[in-house]
């Protein structure tokens, strides 16, 4: 088990080192220059190449590059190329209402899309399936941005149930940070649902076919407790397992929402740094998403053996 | 369970989580998907039969109306038809999902293929596109749209290059459970060379989940297309889409709900009926299922 | 947290019940700052460059408007007035002598001396085009006490004041010597000034949200407040501004309390706040923007005269504004380069432009010229609302007439990036863009960086024009306004028969404000001195 963990955990560097080349040539290969975005409107070219050199982006690749890794082996991510701000800095300012966000996602998605799935399992074939599967099947077909408005429009504009945008930090005003963080967890979290959902209705159907089902039924087990004790226990690998590969599209999504709701998340952080060229932050976040990635699957692979004591790595 | 937990089989797990009710798979709502897509697919094909205005035409004095009896649909923010506008928008939507699953299909074959056949190609291979997988899919997009322009063409790319690790990994998959069957055993004692074995054995094997994956990343492209326009990292105005036209009526979604209600109606029963041709194609294609049923 | 407060009062106001009560209980458990005087903004775009002698965006302007205070100012008459100094001219026109006020501080304490103001105008020297024109004839800068500088000119400079009191785009802000020392090409690491506001480096959040305190020390000056000029009195604990990417969202906010200024509202959208009480829709800022459409003069079809002009004859200012704007009360038809409304104004030339162009016109233009269907590569942004629509109007008015046009959509930043670029439109070059400048930009042939006319050196497009250069020479040695006037004339003239540059009218953006907000002084540059806010 712990040589597992070792090996995985190892394997991931060479994924980052090569998630950093990707980067770093796409970055250096486009045509976008921070320099000449620096200057604004009024500089004429022999401004835009001073800066430039100054900035370092005159250098030949290779020793940008091996400065870079230089930087971050010292743990140090660079500084912005238009704020002058540390990239470390921007991203603790930001990272917050992300990870929070997401976190209330995948709780309201777990928490609402297994029963679903379960239910719709359970009664295969009926009214509630139906149900669950028509949901699902939509969630998948709206973009996230027309969720998000129509959540807006509703909640926020018909009903002002809820302010319209905005972040408040839980340690600050738990109350509020509910109020500003529900509409877009509930936005990020329809397609999330839809996935989780489906997963746990195939990953149940089949498990309910199975023989120790049959034979729990017959012992008189509960329908509860053969539900959620046996055959959820069972169901569970795969489920986790696309939680994992959901994460993925929760960062993508994150990037839609953070703009609809107006909040200061890295999504939105890196999407500006994308259109700035704003090289270093652009090169962090992606390691550092790259990073949370492979991460959270790792832990949910690892899980699988707490789950499933089948499982033995 | 084992060998459920090989990452090789999430895309699988994916096809899974993708899958339907049984009656809906044999019943009408596949044949119900199909008529409302070949629909939609001749409708945006056949628009200039129908609409009323050119599609790119603007009218400074007739922007943002409301729908008349000239302006089926009213106009967007350059005085354009809207109801012109989405049909032809569907066209460009179309063909970068089907643009976008066709090229990532074709390399994901090429590559994964290699990969299955050449141990030593494989672990590179595998690693590049575990990294390519780390990356989240819209800020790669996003990254290689502003890098390489915006046009159909790096659009169907920058949409494409996130997809092709999951069809590597599924190709791949499949070639390394089927280079263990006798029958490719014997080809290779036979004598056949690699290229051959490649195309007569292993392709067939490989079609059926390439064709439902193909309709899931044919599908998701439309999706991102959307998302990168919302962005600011999509397609010209002057070529329309779904994506771009809500985009565009974005700003005006409070005033004038029709600019994203309309275009995003089509999108999404578009992909609806998509994802639901692609469940029915995975359970008619798959005989391992087939089996299971039976 | 002050969100919080304002949605708290407001329901407190309307008698709300369980809502305010819990957010009655939450801010009774902050700690005091949430009992200072905020007023957050929407502001047009996001703070990301600190430096405003680097960089010209508008909002790193109105930042530096917010810290650094100005040796003198523009007033609305346009006229230059002391705010840091006063200042006395020689009869020769050679020497100039500037005198700092009393009670000047840096943030730090430091008391501002002329030295900090020597080196302040030496780096923005480097960077602006009209003080570099000032340093090519100055003898010498110096601070000849703690609170003088002298400024020695080889030959007179009649607009030297002018220069120095312009608001915009690049003014010259007072900074403290050590910070002012740094290279004009490096961007500053230390944001320390002795404007009205401090910087509150701890709490920004680049591109998304900045703060700042009243600064206690600052000393207004006594006279009424008049654009840039004037006292600066400050009756706010703080302000924030915020960006939001959503015009709609910021909208929204605003009605229902939680923000409390909106700079610049999308005019399409102003349905949205017209209807709502609590928000008051005004236009401040009296001159507004010039949109225009620039030429690339090194590659074909552009590096024909006849071709430009014939591209001039395409255009329509009304097409262009329509679309853009929408409502005609935020724009209005002008032909003349240097903006209408300020005293250089004047249309010559311009009347195909303000009066929906003449396609016919251009297309027999196009058939002297011998147009061989180069096609026109024309820049298009995708994420900039205010520069979206030119580009897609342009293109169809410009195949009206007979070019063959490229579109190429990309985001702003890669339109600044590649107009930089000189190799022909086929290798990453290009044949047209277009942006948008304030009034005080544009209105003087100092200032406008189109006019300039020395080929590679100038600005993007590079226009080898002696004849401009010329006019502008004797636009410098023009000893009366009235002979300035006389030179504006005949520079509006050859501009746009050279098309220089092709204005394309002038739009204004109303901004909103909370019923509860007041004394905002209507100038170009949103301004936060003088704002009173009732709770």
């Amino acid at each position: 088990m712990l040589g597992y963990i070792i090996r995985r955990i190892l394997a991931i560097l060479p994924v980052l080192l090569i998630v950093a080349v990707i980067v770093f040539l796409m970055l250096r290969l486009s045509p976008g220059d921070p320099a000449a975005i620096l200057a604004g409107d009024a500089a004429t070219p022999a401004q835009i190449d001073r800066i430039r050199t100054e900035l370092g982006l005159n250098d030949p690749l290779h020793v940008q590059f091996i400065t870079w890794m230089g930087q971050l082996l010292q743990g140090d991510l660079g500084t912005s190329l238009i704020s002058r701000t540390d990239v470390w800095t921007m991203i603790e300012r930001r990272i917050d209402p992300t990870i929070n966000i997401a976190l209330l996602t995948i709780f309201i998605s777990v928490m609402l899309a297994v029963p679903m799935g379960v239910i719709a399992a359970w009664k295969h074939r009926t009214w509630a399936d139906y149900l669950v599967m028509t949901f699902s099947v939509l969630g998948f077909s709206i973009p996230v941005f027309v969720i998000g408005y129509i959540f807006i429009s509703i909640f926020s504009l018909q009903l002002r149930w809820l302010p319209v945008q905005g972040y408040t930090a839980p340690s600050e005003d738990l109350l509020g940070f509910f109020q500003r963080a529900i509409l877009p967890a509930l936005t990020l979290a329809t397609i999330y649902i839809a996935l989780i959902a489906r997963m746990t209705r195939a990953s149940m159907l089949e498990v309910l076919n199975e023989d120790y089902i049959r034979t729990a039924r017959a012992k008189g087990v509960s329908e509860r407790d053969v539900l959620f004790r046996h055959a959820l226990r069972n169901a569970a690998v795969p489920i986790m397992t696309i939680i994992g590969i959901g994460f993925a599209l929760l960062i993508g999504g994150v990037v839609v929402t953070e703009s609809v709701f107006n909040i200061p998340g890295i999504g939105r952080l890196t999407v500006d740094a994308i259109l700035a060229r704003d090289y270093p932050v652009i090169q962090a976040m992606i390691l550092l998403t790259a990073g949370i990635y492979v991460l959270v699957n790792l832990l949910i692979d690892l899980s699988y053996s707490l789950i499933d004591p089948r499982i033995r790595y | 369970m084992e060998k459920a937990v090989q990452p090789a089989s999430s895309s699988q797990w994916l096809l899974g989580a993708l899958s339907l009710p049984r009656r809906w798979r044999l019943g009408a709502a596949p044949i119900i998907a199909g008529l409302l897509l070949l629909a939609i697919v001749l409708a945006t094909l056949l628009a200039p039969l129908f609409v009323t205005h050119d599609p790119l035409a603007m009218e400074a004095t007739k922007r943002l109306q409301p729908p008349s009896s000239e302006y089926l649909l009213g106009t967007d923010p350059y005085g354009r038809d809207m109801f012109s506008r989405v049909f032809y928008g569907g066209r460009v939507s179309l063909l970068i999902g089907v643009g976008a699953a066709l090229v990532s299909i074709a390399l994901g074959l090429i590559i994964g293929l290699i990969a299955g056949f050449f141990r030593t190609a494989d672990a590179i291979i595998m690693r590049i596109m575990d990294s390519l997988m780390a990356i989240p899919a819209i800020l790669l997009a996003i990254a290689l749209v502003a890098l390489s322009g915006a046009s159909i063409g790096s659009v169907i790319i920058a949409i494409t290059i996130p997809e092709i690790p999951r069809v590597v990994r599924l190709v791949r998959s499949v070639v390394l459970s089927a280079r263990e069957e006798p029958y490719v055993e014997a080809a290779t004692a036979l004598g056949s060379s690699m290229p051959k074995i490649l195309i007569q054995h292993l392709m067939p094997n490989t079609m059926a989940p390439l064709i439902v994956q193909g309709t899931y990343i044919c599908a998701s492209a439309i999706l991102i297309e959307a998302i990168l326009s919302f962005l600011g990292a999509g397609v010209s105005t002057e070529i329309p889409t779904w994506g771009n036209i809500m985009a565009e009526g974005r700003s005006y979604f409070q005033l004038n709900p029709g600019l994203i209600f309309w275009p995003g109606l089509m999108l999404s029963l578009c992909i609806l009926s998509i994802n639901l041709i692609g469940d029915t194609a995975r359970d008619l294609l798959d005989p391992r299922l087939k089996k299971r049923e039976a | 947290m002050t969100e919080a407060l304002n949605l708290k009062s407001r329901l407190l106001r309307r008698g709300g019940g369980i809502a305010a009560g819990a957010l009655l209980a939450a801010t009774l458990l902050t700690p005091a700052v949430s009992e200072a005087q905020t007023i957050t903004g929407v502001m047009h775009s996001g703070l990301r460059v600190l430096d405003p002698v680097i960089t010209t965006a508008h909002i790193t302007r109105n930042h530096a408007y917010m810290i650094y205070d100005v040796l003198l100012a523009q007033d609305e008459n346009f006229e230059p007035q002391p705010q840091m100094a006063d200042w006395e001219v020689s009869d020769d026109g050679l020497t100039y002598t500037f005198t700092l006020r009393d009670g000047l501080v840096f943030h730090d304490g430091e008391a501002v001396t002329a030295e900090d103001a020597v080196a302040s105008l030496n780096r923005w020297g480097k960077r602006d085009s009209g003080g570099q024109l000032i340093f090519d004839v100055t003898e010498s800068l110096e601070a000849t006490d703690e609170k003088t500088l002298t400024w020695t000119l080889s030959e007179p400079f009649e607009p030297l004041i002018s220069v120095i009191s312009k608001q915009s785009a690049l003014p010259p802000f007072i900074m403290p010597k050590r910070v002012a020392e740094t290279s004009a090409d490096t961007p500053i690491e230390e944001h320390i000034g002795s404007g009205p506001f401090v910087f509150v480096e701890d709490e920004f959040d680049p591109g998304q949200r900045v703060v700042y305190e009243r600064f206690d020390d600052y000393v207004p000056r006594d006279e009424e407040p008049s654009w840039m000029a004037g006292g600066k009195h400050v009756y706010v604990d703080r302000v924030v501004w915020v960006n939001m990417a959503d015009q709609q969202t910021a909208i929204n906010a605003l009605g229902a309390g939680e923000i409390d200024y909106i700079e610049q509202v999308q005019v399409d959208l102003l349905p949205m706040v017209e209807s709502n009480p609590d928000v008051v829709v005004e236009r401040r800022d009296p001159l507004g923007y010039q949109t225009m459409g620039r030429m690339n003069f090194k590659h074909p079809p552009f590096d024909d005269k006849k071709l430009r002009q014939a591209a001039l004859l395409a255009l329509s200012q009304e097409d262009v504004l329509a679309t853009m704007v929408g409502n005609p009360e935020y724009y209005e038809l002008c032909g003349a380069i240097f903006g209408c409304g300020t005293p250089l104004a004047d249309e010559t030339g311009s009347e195909s432009l303000t009066s929906g162009g003449d396609p016919e016109a251009a297309a027999q233009l196009l058939e002297e010229a011998g147009y061989d269907g180069t096609p026109v590569v024309l820049m298009a942004p995708t994420d900039v609302v205010t520069l979206n629509d030119q580009p897609v109007v342009a293109a169809q008015a410009l195949r009206n007439a007979g070019f063959v046009v490229d579109l190429q959509p990309m985001d702003w930043q890669s339109v600044v990036t590649r107009r930089a670029s000189m190799d022909p439109p086929s290798e990453g070059g290009w044949n047209i863009f277009f942006t948008n400048w304030m009034l005080p930009e544009v209105a003087d042939p100092l200032i406008n960086v189109m006019l300039n006319g020395r080929g590679d050196d100038g600005w993007f497009g590079w226009p080898e024009d002696e004849a401009v250069e010329a006019l502008r020479a004797d636009y410098v040695a023009a000893a009366s306004p009235e002979e300035q006037a006389e030179v504006a004339r005949k520079i509006q003239a050859h501009a746009l028969d050279e098309v220089l540059y092709v204005p394309l009218g002038q739009y204004f953006f109303p901004q909103a404000t909370g019923t509860n907000i007041s004394g905002i002084i209507p100038a170009p540059v949103p301004v936060f001195w003088n704002v009173k806010k009732e709770d």
